[in-house]
């Protein structure tokens, strides 16, 4: 496996069964993880699950306790970060309170031996500022500008120094959602612009989805699932990514047959459901704990007489509309079925007004077809 | 209808009345009576008798060597506190394990329990012939003499003033955010720049502070110089012992006194407005 990954030219970050403890805690275990030159990576995942530690490995501020780093094709293992390749936008920017704008922008610069001219570096904080539109605020004090200035402001500093990778640890968390948006879509745009690689950690899904060319899903310090959004979404390994990945609905049961691609489970109350088995997924066999996962959008909701051949699906349940959320292009439904309890369906405008639309309270049937269906590991 | 802000100035009057009352008869009377005092003549007994003269200002060259040694001590003094601490303050605030932080910070204010007359006695025997010359006899350097020299009043007020000087740079520094120079060390600055670069101008309020505290203080101080200088360090604070206790010359001891109070507003609002122009002015006082 290491030796396949050696073999890489173009691999730019490279774990190799990194492990770091604190203590007890063991933030990052056994990771091996391969990042290519020019891609936007995202680290995600819940709190505590060790993404900032693993940014911290690369930028230099810990070193693992047992494997080895590599950047560029080079192991850093004892490289103080102040050698290290790599710049940081801290998740509280971390600004230099006592320097203008401009001086921290060129912070970097001035760190250069030999040291750049004056001119040169004027010129190339200049140029810094109109890069994150910001010419102009050179002289500024850092507690004059906003959220979204400040942030400009980091992302400049942490990006004069050409590094060949940028570490972002949650950059956007601190801004409100409509500035967070914005600075989503210039983030992607300066990345493409400058054409290096960016490492960000979130704990956000939509914005690792959206921005994404792959993501590391992590849990408890361990990898759960890497791949590119649309194969974390379509193809999870297991619950808890399908949880963390889109929003799913999960039928909890027991493996009874496994013929081919198709597995079917049986529910404690003894009802049956089949689904593909996920490729990403480890075999499955009868006996074992499992789930049948259906994304919302996936599902169909009908009147209450209308039967799963009505619908065109090989599931049909009915239920009562608990509630019910308009989202202009989609409506979504929370329907409480009888057997499976609370399912949520997806559905959009189109389809909406074959039934001229249901309001909480209506009994309706909800079904789907057994390809769309995936069954997961339960874990 | 009562009117909200004649009833909002009437409080303020109220609560800042006691300190409005304390001000003036406590610091600003005395003062008062001093520059009277100043302008005065001593009578043959002693004290002071009314009259409106210079004769007091005109005779403050006889004390020439007093102000002298004050204004050249009490920078010394302070520089020489501030060399001291600042290590002893960064090793507290940032070096020193959580779980001994308190523990140490309490020996350092430790000394202020007992009163600095008492301390700087202690100080005359360990100076003293007995004390560190006759260590460092029994290892053969011979004939060093410490106390009632220039050098043990400098390590007195070192000794003295440490405290006041220390905390307020430990302040500083502790609230300074670490993740500053994790950033100055991820943009390339090595350890020992980034302390130049970063520390050091965030520690300045600190500093600022204890140097200010100090120096004032320094510039009354007359027990140490009178202790471990053995008279031939003699501050101003000394003349005004003499004048006022023992030759009981209150007019020229005022006029003493009301030059020295000059002298510190001058320095200290010349220091505050350098001082001012240098820090980062967000948030951070000097005091
Ligand atoms: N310096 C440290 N000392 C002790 N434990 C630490 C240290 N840094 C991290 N940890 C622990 O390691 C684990 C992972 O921490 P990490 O900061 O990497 O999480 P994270 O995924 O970034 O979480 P969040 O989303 O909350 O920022 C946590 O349990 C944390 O308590
Ligand atoms: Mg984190």
């Amino acid at each position: 496996m290491t030796a396949e990954i050696n073999n890489l030219p173009d691999a730019d970050i490279e774990f190799r069964d990194v492990s770091k403890r604190f203590g007890d805690v063991i933030a990052v275990d056994n990771v091996s993880l391969l990042i290519k030159r020019g891609e936007f990576f995202s680290f995600l995942g819940p709190s505590g699950c060790g993404k900032t530690t693993s940014l911290r490995l690369i930028a230099g501020f810990e070193q693992p306790t047992t494997g080895g780093v590599q950047i560029g094709g080079t192991s850093v293992i004892g490289v103080p970060p102040h050698k290290r390749p790599v710049n940081m936008v801290f998740q509280h920017y971390a600004l230099f309170p006592h320097m203008t704008v401009a001086e921290n922008i060129g912070f970097g610069l001035r760190q250069r031996k030999p040291k750049p001219s004056r001119s040169d570096m004027d010129k190339q904080v200049d140029e810094s500022l109109e890069m994150v539109r910001m010419s102009g605020y050179g002289n500024r004090r850092i507690w004059e500008m906003s959220g979204g200035q400040q942030q400009r402001v980091a992302l400049a500093r942490a990006l004069i120094n050409r590094p060949t990778v940028l570490l972002l640890d949650e950059p956007l968390a601190a801004l409100d959602r409509k500035l967070r948006r914005d600075m989503q879509i210039e983030l992607q745009t300066l990345q493409r612009e400058v054409g290096i690689t960016f490492i960000l950690v979130t704990h956000d899904q939509e914005e690792a989805l959206s921005m994404s060319d792959q993501i590391c899903i992590m849990r408890e310090g361990r990898v759960e699932q890497l791949g590119s959004p649309r194969e974390l979404y379509d193809l999870p390994v297991n619950r808890y990514v399908a949880d963390f990945v889109g929003k799913t609905n999960f039928i909890a049961g027991t493996v009874s047959q496994v013929s081919g691609g198709t597995i079917t489970l049986e529910t404690e109350k003894g009802m049956s459901f089949s689904g593909r088995h996920s490729p990403e997924t480890k075999m499955l066999s009868p006996g074992d704990n499992a789930c049948v996962a259906i994304r919302p959008e996936l599902m169909l909701i009908g009147s209450d007489s209308e039967s799963a051949a009505d619908m065109n699906t090989d599931i049909a349940l009915s239920g009562q509309i608990k509630n019910q959320i308009f989202l202009g292009e989609h409506t979504e439904y929370l329907v409480a079925t009888d057997i499976i309890g609370d399912v949520l369906v997806l559905s959009p405008k189109y389809i909406e007004s074959r039934h001229k639309g249901f309001g909480p309270g209506d009994r309706v049937s909800v079904g789907w077809k057994n390809e769309i269906a995936l069954v997961l590991e339960d874990s | 209808m009562i009117d909200d802000t004649n009833a909002k100035r009437w409080l303020t009057g109220v609560l800042l009345g006691p300190t409005t009352v304390w001000f003036l008869f406590m610091l600003v009377l005395p003062l008062v009576v001093v520059a009277i005092f100043s302008f005065g003549m001593r009578s043959p007994e002693g004290g002071y008798v009314a009259s409106f003269t210079f004769d007091q200002y005109f005779n403050l060259p006889s004390r020439l060597a007093a102000f002298k040694n004050t204004l050249s001590y009490a920078p010394l003094g302070t520089l020489a506190s501030l060399l001291i601490a600042y290590p002893l303050a960064y090793y507290l605030a940032i070096k020193v394990n959580q779980k001994w932080k308190l523990l140490l910070l309490v020996l350092v204010i430790v000394p202020f329990w007992t009163s600095l007359l008492i301390r700087t006695y202690a100080w005359i025997f360990l100076l003293g012939g007995k004390g560190i010359p006759s260590l460092l006899e029994f290892i053969g350097i011979e004939g060093v003499r410490l106390i009632n020299t220039p050098f043990a009043v400098i390590v007195g007020i070192i000794y003295g003033y440490l405290p006041l000087m220390v905390f307020p740079i430990y302040i500083s520094l502790e609230k300074l955010d670490k993740r500053l120079l994790e950033a100055a060390a991820d943009l390339g600055c090595a350890p020992a720049r980034s302390f130049f670069q970063i520390t050091l101008p965030l520690s300045m309020p600190g500093m600022a502070t204890g140097c200010m505290l100090v120096f004032i203080l320094l510039m009354g101080e007359f027990l140490i110089p009178a202790f471990l200088g053995g008279g031939k360090v003699f501050f101003i604070g000394n003349a005004l012992v003499d004048l006022f206790l023992q030759s009981r010359n209150w007019p020229f001891g005022s006029a003493v006194a009301i030059t020295l109070v000059i002298i510190m507003l001058v320095t200290v609002s010349l220091y505050m407005r350098l001082a001012m122009g240098k820090s980062t002015g967000q948030d951070e006082s000097l005091m």
